[in-house]
């Protein structure tokens, strides 16, 4: 009895016939309206990463009939290769010297914007600019740069009496060549970030501080920078992201060369299956950094879940 | 009463250097160095240092050789010329780079925003078993990493025997987790009367969408039009996968053909043709900056699918 009447309160009781009409018109509506979006969700978002794990199980060129099944041979072969583990090195160097200095000096942009000097609008409009403009362009532009005998690059080091290196197809120098391009496209992106951050900053507590008699350096290092912390992390988090799936500097500047000596996952994963039809190969490398990448995004969320408490 | 003890406890010498004597310590924001000298020289030289290279890139396109190739450099060219451009169109089609991008970036936004409008009202206003499940469902594809899917998605194209068309271009951008989260956000914060007038006035949904919500929806859309634009104008990798023949190819991957195996083929060509790719999104950033910059700091922070 009850159980009945609560399922039926559940379903609106009173509503009219032309009401449950509208309803049932709304969800049929509702499908039409969302359907397509979703599907093309599920097609090209959620079954790639099933059928991306299933590939990693098998061997298979592109061209042959199916993918034969070997299981985690393609795995044990990755961990295994002083290659993929140099890769995974690269990577490392890659994420951390990109995400850590593009913060550092997306703050320091970021306390100079916040002065208001005049001319700042411009100048903070400026230093964005690259976030809009293609990787590829950017890497064109910065091989010119680069380019031992006519860059803008040599400029600097006949300045201080030195030769240029011949950045790109040095390997000691393409590495450093491709992280100084990747943070001068992603810098002004953090410095804009931070500086939403420092606006939304309540001013009685800087004021407070002030009081207090604290200098520049103390307001920054004890107020600013941990009233900052969650901007902080959510950078982190999404360049450390963006920073693993770095691909159009690379392909256009190196080609994940000379030899391996800019080869990073997204790099290696592209190259497998592209140029070598490596699928089963490439699939379990594309594992790889969706298992590191999923940690990193669960990571933000405990974070977004443990900042809503509080 | 705080805030003029502060000033006067404070070295004067701050507000002499400055170039405004009327500056107040209401004026001078917290958090802020005081105005002087030194900022405006940080100020430029970040400036610099983001300018230069565009400057380059912008005269480099239009030097001559002889000028490109000279050493000290020639910082400003003195001759101005067209043949670096002409060269690129002989060494490339750039009008088929030109039309793909453009084909794919209006069809593919058009597309993008205009289910990401339909999905976000049906979220928003429509009802339907086990909703909240789906738009979680929805937005969990916001985690799946771009990268890891550029194989699978290929095969899947490649089943569909979409490779080289504009259809296999387009087909996986269209997906929108994020513009549909954004526009329904929106939509759910329209007043809620407007929309118990337009069921009194007896307008069906489509009616309703179509002249209350969208129009009231104007700098929302618009941000979500700007960032899908952007993207599929830039885009890289895909085109670059999906496409196998020169006349199929966009801009940016047209810039590679420009470079030839051993080198490049011209400095100054190569310029010229990056030019073309840079010019349009410099334009629409420079007209539209506060709607991409809220759009893009928000794909950001949802993974930008």
């Amino acid at each position: 009895m009850t159980g009945l009447a609560t399922s039926k309160a559940h379903s609106t009781p009173r509503m009219s016939a032309t009401y449950r009409k509208r309803h049932r018109r709304g969800v049929a509506l509702f499908a039409l309206f969302a359907f397509p979006n979703l599907a093309l969700i599920a097609v090209f978002a959620y079954w790639p990463v099933l059928e991306n794990l299933y590939l990693s199980l098998t061997r298979w060129d592109f061209i042959g009939p199916a993918p034969v099944f070997i299981g985690l041979e393609n795995y044990v072969q990755l961990f295994t290769s002083a290659t993929f583990l140099d890769v995974l090195r690269i990577t490392l160097i890659w994420v951390v010297v990109v995400v850590g200095v593009s913060l550092v000096l997306g703050i320091a942009l970021a306390s100079l914007f916040s002065m208001k000097l005049p001319g700042t609008t411009l100048v903070t409009g400026i230093v964005f600019a690259p976030h809009v403009i293609a990787g590829a362009a950017i890497a064109a532009v910065w091989l010119f740069i680069f380019d031992p005998n006519y860059g803008l690059a040599r400029v600097f080091f006949n300045a201080v009496g030195l030769n240029s290196p011949s950045w790109i197809t040095d390997a000691a120098w393409a590495l450093p060549a491709l992280l100084i391009v990747s943070i001068w496209k992603g810098v002004g992106f953090v410095s804009i970030v931070y500086l939403a951050g420092m606006q939304g900053m309540p001013s009685d507590v800087l004021e407070a501080a002030r009081l207090d008699g604290a200098n520049r350096w103390q307001l920054f290092r004890r107020i600013i920078l941990p009233l900052l912390s969650p901007t902080t992390f959510f950078l982190v988090i999404t360049q450390t992201i963006g920073a693993f799936q770095a691909f159009d500097v690379i392909a256009v500047m190196t080609g994940g060369g000379p030899a391996s000596a800019t080869t990073t996952l997204s790099w290696f994963i592209y190259d497998q299956a592209f140029n070598r039809s490596n699928v089963g190969y490439s699939a379990a490398a594309g594992t790889v950094m969706f298992v590191l990448l999923m940690a990193i995004t669960i990571l933000q969320f405990r974070f977004v879940e443990r900042k809503v408490h509080y | 009463m705080a805030a003029p003890t502060t000033t006067a406890s404070r070295p004067r010498n701050s507000d002499v250097a400055a170039p405004t004597p009327g500056l107040t310590k209401r004026r001078r924001r917290q958090g802020s160095l005081g105005r002087s000298w030194w900022g405006f020289l940080l100020l430029a030289a970040a400036a610099l240092a983001f300018i230069i290279p565009l400057y380059m890139l912008v005269t480099t396109a239009f030097k001559t050789n002889a000028e490109i190739y000279a050493w000290p450099m020639r910082f400003f060219p003195s001759e101005f010329t067209w043949t670096n451009l002409r060269t690129a169109w002989e060494v490339a089609p750039f009008d088929a780079f030109i039309k793909n991008s453009v084909l794919v970036t209006l069809i593919g936004s058009v597309a993008k925003v205009t289910l990401a409008v339909f999905t976000a009202y049906a979220f928003a206003f429509l009802p339907f078993p086990g909703k909240k499940g789906l738009f979680l469902v929805m937005l969990g594809a916001l985690m799946v990493p771009g990268h890891v899917t550029l194989l699978v998605n290929y095969i899947t194209i490649g089943n569909l025997g979409l490779i080289n068309t504009y259809a296999g271009l387009i087909l996986p951008g269209v997906a929108s987790a994020f513009g549909t989260f954004l526009l329904r956000q929106h939509f759910m914060s329209l007043p809620g009367e407007v929309f118990e007038a337009a069921e009194l006035d007896g307008a069906g949904h489509f009616r309703t969408l179509r002249s209350l919500v969208v129009p009231m929806s104007v700098p929302a859309i618009a941000t979500v039009a700007l960032v899908a634009v952007i993207d599929e104008w830039n885009s890289f990798v895909w085109p670059l996968i999906i496409t196998n023949s020169v006349n199929m190819r966009t801009l940016p991957i047209g810039l590679m053909y420009l470079k030839a195996n051993d080198g490049v083929t011209s400095w100054g060509v190569l310029m010229s043709g990056t030019l073309i790719v840079v010019l349009p999104m410099l334009l629409v950033f420079l007209f539209a900056q506060r709607y991409i910059v809220t759009g893009l700091t928000g794909a950001a922070a949802g993974g930008g699918r």
